[in-house]
């Protein structure tokens, strides 16, 4: 199987993929939840299923204004800017008033300190681990250059990651929340778990024999192991699928992004990461037969 | 092999033994079976006079069991450097003995630093009503003075609402107060608790002293009789003096928490999610039954591309899980819904370690290797990439658990929730995937020869 001779092709797919999430990034941003931009969301039951002006009206005449909502049958999901607890004990009532089965469901607020310490954390987070992933994986190889492109396929993960909710935030109201950066960093983690299989199918390989140049090495490594990595991945997309399908609301969005970064981790350890490695290594292996 | 056979077999059934044991403790404490009532073995230990009784039950997080959360910024801009600690850690007192008034148990208060600013994390499982939670923790003065009325009713009150009852409030409060000191008396050399009101505090102390002249003036903290002397004169001027059976240490403590009334640091109320109970229950049957779902679809896969040895893996599967399981309930790990995600997500790296190793064997029985050799070689030669492969994983899960509490990582429940069952399913996916698969091979598969 001569897998490599399509490098071409994972170019252009690679390419088009991070331009279109640079592109939604730029122009459409995203859906912050709470957890980055502060404020209140408040999920709340009303049975007597009120029209939702009614509440808007009343969260005005509080001095709040309602900035997002959605209804599921009779549950509301509210977006308002951040509130003190007399002011939820008054809006409380009134909802009692209007509907006596009212129903408390979820209820966060905070201010915006916490959202820009939350986005700092994670830029953090990722700085971490990737040098420790660069040094963890350079060091195992005896060589910096499997690190490098080992991390920087799960960096391609990780922005087409943030760039398909981006798009899925534009259409569908995905919002990036606490939960989404922890399904980025396991995302990191999964991307390069397929990688190490592979790079480690070429370290056995070259142990074994001298002459094959690094292509055909790579070939050889990856048409051995393209069948475990699509197996496993198939697991993995069976359990996240079943929690995207069958889950509760609140984390559905949380299982279809690590789905989306198990996904691309696969297409990355075969596309980027090992292409990636190719390039590094094409002009020693000329300077062999110089 | 066969030198090996008794070591092999003493493996298998200790395996076969630890997945009874951790089969017995996820039962549920009481089930009925055929009619009968059984009831959990609650593996309590005596040793010597101490008894040992672990708690076995699954903790649930805010986000299932349902509950309040608030999140405190501490004001330290009036204390100087060197006092700091000490004032932190007497609020942290503080806002427990507030906490403790609502009866919640398992609360939980935290201390978290955010370079130079102070959190304090509340949380408060079970507690629909957010508001009054508010309102109980983040006051910033509980001191009170009250009158007690009816004294037989208050020496036997057991309850706060019978205490309530029998005391008047005067009015007079921790506000009032200006300073609280132990001092000697001048003439008999016996401890006192001095006290000091402002004017305002002084007058209503007046008025107190004359309502209750003869009577006991009970000075509360937080609800708690602190103290309660009798009224001997009028008091006017608002300086007086609490004489009772005090040494140096026990009148210390007195103005000491008479002082800390007030809490020591002005905190201001950041952040307070809360979940409702109804929506946690509702969490867990999702996600219990997504991951059954996955499960038996993992199951077919495994038995529909393996064969016998995916039959094998899934067995090796079901003992990861019930192990886990058992570990949750022994160590124990408080489970958040991310946690959930993470044990499903786990799962299915588990089952990782098996494809790799079945992959391999069916290469080295193509190369013409025998069955139990292609087994041998295959859990052998995977070993290295699962080995360097889960490294990965568990370096990047060490980052999200964040387990030296470093300030510019993460340290949230929710996250943290996610990275321990992530931790842990991996290493004990390791562990089943591998070590619990090769020798339920060893055993069970040795006669296909």
């Amino acid at each position: 199987m001569n897998i490599m001779k399509f490098r071409p092709l994972f170019l252009v797919i690679s390419s088009l993929l991070i331009l279109t999430s640079i592109f939604s990034i730029i122009f459409w941003g995203f859906q912050w939840s709470v957890d980055f931009s502060g404020g209140t969301s408040w999920q709340i039951s009303l049975p007597s299923k009120p029209e939702i002006n009614v509440i808007k009206q009343l969260l005005t005449d509080n001095g709040l204004e309602l900035t997002n909502y959605s209804i599921n049958q009779d549950q509301y999901f509210l977006k308002f800017s951040n509130i003190t607890s007399d002011k939820k004990e008054l809006i409380t009532n009134s909802l009692k008033k209007i509907d006596p089965k009212f129903v408390d469901l979820e209820f966060e607020t905070l201010g915006p300190i916490l959202g820009r310490e939350l986005m700092i954390k994670t830029v953090w987070a990722i700085i971490l681990s990737s040098i420790s992933l660069l040094l963890f994986i350079g060091s195992r190889f005896k060589d910096l250059s499997f690190g490098a492109s080992a991390v920087l396929a799960m960096l391609h993960d990780a922005l087409i990651l943030i760039g398909s909710f981006s798009i899925l935030g534009h259409f569908f109201g995905a919002e990036v929340d606490a939960l989404f950066v922890t399904a980025l960093l396991t995302t990191l983690s999964a991307s390069v778990h397929d990688t190490v299989v592979t790079f480690d199918r070429i370290r056995e390989l070259k142990s074994f024999t001298f002459r094959l140049d690094w292509v055909e090495l790579a070939n050889k490594a990856v048409s051995e192991v393209i069948v475990r990595s699509i197996n496993n991945s198939m697991t993995i997309i069976f359990m996240l699928l079943a929690l995207v399908v069958l889950g509760g609301d609140s984390t559905r969005w949380f299982a279809a992004a690590l789905l989306i970064g198990v996904v691309c981790g696969t297409y990355s350890s075969t596309a980027v990461a090992i292409p990636l490695m190719l390039l590094t290594k094409r002009k020693k292996s000329d300077n062999v037969k110089k | 092999m066969l030198r090996n056979n008794r070591r092999v077999l003493t493996i298998f059934w200790s395996i076969i033994a630890v997945t009874f044991l951790c089969i017995i403790v996820n039962l549920p404490a009481k089930f009925n079976l055929f009619g009968r009532t059984f009831y959990r073995p609650d593996f309590s230990l005596n040793l010597g006079s101490s008894k040992i009784k672990p708690n076995l039950d699954l903790r649930y997080g805010l986000d299932l069991a349902g509950g309040a959360s608030l999140l405190f910024e501490v004001d330290t801009s009036q204390r100087k450097k060197e006092d700091l600690p000490q004032a932190l850690e007497s609020l942290k007192l503080n806002i427990e003995r507030r906490v403790n008034l609502f009866g919640v148990s398992e609360s939980n208060v935290q201390m978290a630093n955010q370079g130079d600013k102070y959190r304090l994390n509340v949380d408060l499982p079970g507690v629909t009503d957010i508001n009054e939670a508010v309102k109980l923790i983040g006051q910033t003065a509980q001191l009170k003075f009250m009158g007690v009325i009816n004294d037989q009713l208050f020496i036997e009150a057991t309850t706060s609402a019978e205490l309530l009852k029998s005391v008047k409030d005067t009015g007079l409060d921790g506000s009032h107060l200006v300073k609280s000191e132990p001092s000697p008396n001048p003439n008999t050399g016996v401890m006192e608790v001095s006290l000091k009101f402002n004017p305002e505090g002084s007058k209503l102390f007046e008025k107190a002293t004359t309502d209750f002249q003869n009577k006991k003036l009970a000075i509360l903290l937080d609800g708690v009789v602190k103290t309660a002397p009798m009224v001997n004169e009028i008091i006017i001027g608002g300086e007086a003096v609490i004489n009772g059976d005090f040494d140096i240490k026990s009148a210390k403590a007195l103005s000491a928490q008479l002082n800390a009334g007030a809490l020591p640091l002005p905190i201001k109320l950041i952040q307070q999610s809360q979940v409702g109970a109804s929506l946690g229950q509702d969490s867990i049957e999702r996600g219990v039954k997504a991951g059954l779902v996955g499960l038996g679809l993992v199951f077919l896969f495994m038995i529909g591309n393996y064969g016998f040895l995916g039959l094998i893996a899934d067995f090796s599967l079901i003992i990861f899980g019930l192990v886990t399981l058992t570990l949750y309930r022994l160590i124990p790990v408080t489970l958040t819904f991310p946690g959930i995600v993470g044990f499903i997500l786990s799962v299915g790296m588990a089952v990782d370690s098996n494809i790799l190793i079945f992959e391999r064997m069916k290469e080295e029985l193509r190369a013409g290797k025998s069955w139990n050799n292609a087994m041998e070689l295959g859990f052998g030669r995977a070993w290295n990439s699962i080995k360097d492969a889960n490294t990965c994983t568990i370096i990047t899960g060490l980052i999200l658990f964040n387990p030296f509490n470093w300030s510019f990582l993460n340290s949230s429940g929710m996250v943290r929730g996610f990275a321990v069952t992530l931790l842990l399913g991996i290493i004990l996916g390791m562990f089943t995937g591998v070590f619990v698969t090769r020798n339920l091979l060893r055993v069970l598969a040795r006669k296909k020869q």
